[in-house]
């Protein structure tokens, strides 16, 4: 699906300082070289296996099925990996692509705090330094993970400038790495930024869909009717849909963060009220004003507060193969809430927004209809946020 | 002949950035004048962008405080519309690629022609990218100044041969922002851009003392200077013409 210099139809590209050329060049060998060795791959299906806990579960959910009343659902458990969330799939495999090129250190953006904690483990299990970059504003929605990258040895950034959010933190890891190129790896979180990142994350993440497929082959003899994932970035989804977009049948849904909803200022959903830009290394959808300033963007979930979007989602948009609907924060923390009350499992704020989709969905599909959501992370970190949220003053 | 060459005939040319509005539109205006009766060969215009990730922290704050007061492209073009009246010398303006790409290319660079701006500078542009925007620039006579860092390498060769108006070499890693010392080798990249080009090379990122200015100017065409600038409109708000327009001569006199 990747054409040269990375395009997804219009959208991929490498929109970065002459500084990286080199640094990115040298990334897309580097991956091209080891992506079909088979050594690689041993060692990262074992890392996958043996230390992240894969493959992770596909879980009937058979009460909020029968509460629901209509399509039967399944949880993709990505919540119970090492570290909380699919991240650790991604940061496993450029760990080890880094190590392979002769990097000895690993630096990262984060928002929620995942992709940062899962960078941390990663850089703690393999000897190398770790900094993440994170936006003041999040390390204190997300205080606990900060402390977690901190005990784990990584060095945590607060980034100020700006809206003090994961933008903010990107931008800022990009600075970083255009001063240090040389011993530095970048380990992008998303599957966005300069082309090979989207590749390389999309193919780190495309585990997900390849089990989904033959655990519900297993299950059930046949594919589902829908895969669900919320979007921010959209690494989770990417890696849900992959194996997905040649089976015509199944629909492909991206949940986005809508914040306080759509028709306001204070939304992150990208796709539903953005437009094409370049920004971050990539041509996508964007928020940002008609002169091409980026939107100071808001949702509930900091792992979904993101201005953009991925191309490869951009463009699964704009060829109609998925679909992608906005979510508000009422209807993630009431999905947050229903998840933990009814199956036992309580899902990231950002997985939450899928899980309210399904809410939406399910009851107006047939019963013999099956849809996969993919719960991306736990929801423990979010504990103290969503009880402030309805209004209770507890911290953490 | 482009514009922007008659900038490197006054002996070592001496480039100066700054933000436009900042602190507002009126004090840049003023600033152009200051920084042209002293001796400015070229200067960069800066059309403050929301997320300038190829800028350290001074250059960040300036745009941040220019679009915080409302300013727009369209402010902007009216600005260079107005000094136009009376400044002769080249001027290009510096942004990201989002500025120009929302706006239109098309209507971007026709305006920039209008409004007589000779080049435009784009620092998350590189090689690869610039085909979509050259096609247009190059209808409208517009140059689109390609990049050389201390990590190109071997790309000195190909982004020299394709290049227009002037290069613009990055002294050192990182953003932009005052250094105390440049150690890159830059008279092997100069060497090599020789070897395959005629346009003029001027060196920025991290120069702001004459002694600086004068070391790099020796082994190239001319010497960029933005933090040190923006920092001083920081300082002086209001009244930074004057401390701008003495900066600017102290600077082009190391130069000469």
């Amino acid at each position: 699906m990747t054409n040269r210099n990375g395009r997804f139809g219009i959208h991929g590209g490498q929109y970065i300082p002459e500084t990286l050329m080199n640094a990115i060049n040298e990334l897309e060998e580097a991956y091209n070289r080891y992506k079909n060795d088979a050594e690689f791959n041993r060692e990262l299906t074992e890392l996958l296996d043996e230390y992240a806990g894969r493959p992770s579960r596909l879980y009937y959910a058979e009460k909020m099925t029968k509460d629901l009343g209509g399509a039967k659902i399944y949880l993709k458990r990505e919540d119970l990996n090492h570290t909380g969330s699919h991240k650790i799939n991604n940061v496993l495999g450029q760990a080890l692509l880094a190590k392979k090129m002769g990097k000895t250190r690993l630096i990262a953006e984060t928002g929620a705090g995942q992709h940062g904690v899962a960078t941390a483990t990663a850089a703690a299990l393999m000897g190398m330094e770790c900094v993440v970059f994170m936006g003041e504003e999040d390390t204190i929605r997300q205080a606990l993970n900060v402390y977690r990258m901190r005990l784990l040895g990584a060095t945590v950034v607060p980034v100020k400038s700006g809206t003090a959010t994961l933008k903010d933190a990107v931008s800022e890891a990009m600075r970083e790495w255009t001063s240090r190129v040389a011993d530095t790896h970048y380990c992008l979180g998303s599957v966005m930024g300069p082309h090979p990142f989207p590749t390389i994350v999309r193919d780190f993440q495309a585990v997900i869909s390849k089990e989904i497929k033959e655990q519900i082959m297993k299950k059930e003899g046949r594919l589902p009717d829908a895969v669900l994932a919320c979007v921010g970035g959209g690494s989770n989804a990417i890696g849900s849909f992959y194996h997905f977009i040649g089976d015509k049948g199944v629909r492909l849904i991206g949940c986005e963060a809508a914040g306080r909803g759509i028709d306001t200022f204070e939304t992150a959903a990208t796709i539903s009220t953005g437009k094409p830009g370049i920004f971050h290394g990539m041509k996508s959808y964007f928020c940002q004003d008609k002169y091409g300033q980026i939107a100071p963007v808001y949702s509930i979930s900091a792992g979904l507060d993101y201005p953009g979007v991925g191309p490869e989602h951009a463009y699964l948009h704009d060829m109609g193969r998925a679909e992608y609907v906005a979510v508000t924060d009422d209807e993630a923390v009431d999905a947050f809430e229903y998840l933990s009350k009814t199956e036992g499992i309580i899902p990231a704020i950002e997985s939450s927004h899928a899980v309210a989709h399904a809410i939406k969905i399910a009851p107006k599909m047939d019963k013999e209809q099956m849809i996969v959501v993919t719960i991306s992370g736990r929801g423990d970190k979010d504990c103290a946020a969503i009880a402030r949220y309805r209004g209770e003053d507890i911290h953490e | 002949m482009s514009k922007i060459k008659s900038a490197f005939k006054n002996g070592k040319a001496f480039i100066p950035f700054i933000t436009c509005g900042d602190p507002d539109l009126e004090t840049t205006a003023a600033t152009i004048r200051a920084m042209v009766e002293n001796g400015a060969d070229l200067i960069e215009l800066g059309i403050p962008f929301s997320d300038p990730t190829a800028e350290g922290p001074v250059i960040q704050r300036a745009d941040f405080r220019a679009l915080n007061r409302g300013i727009t492209t369209d402010k902007v073009f009216e600005l260079v519309r107005d000094i136009r009246k009376d400044v002769r010398i080249p001027l290009v303006f510096m942004t990201y690629a989002n500025v120009v790409f929302s706006y239109g290319a098309e209507r971007f660079f026709s305006t920039c022609r209008d409004i007589e701006i000779d080049g435009v500078i784009l620092p998350d542009l590189p090689f690869e990218e610039k085909e979509e925007f050259l096609t247009v620039s190059r209808e409208y006579g517009v140059d689109l100044i390609s990049f050389i860092a201390p990590t190109s390498e071997n790309r000195i060769a190909m982004i020299a041969k394709e290049a227009e108006g002037f290069i613009y070499v990055v002294s050192s890693l990182g953003v932009t922002g005052v250094r105390n010392e440049i150690k890159t080798d830059l008279s092997s990249i100069v060497k090599v851009i020789r070897e395959n080009t005629d346009v003029p090379c001027a060196i920025g990122f991290g120069v702001s003392t004459p002694q600086q200015a004068k070391t790099m100017a020796d082994i190239s065409d001319g010497v960029i200077v933005g933090s040190a600038i923006v920092k001083l409109m920081e300082q002086h708000g209001n009244e930074s013409p004057h401390y701008v327009g003495e900066y600017v001569k102290t600077m082009k006199e190391a130069l000469r």
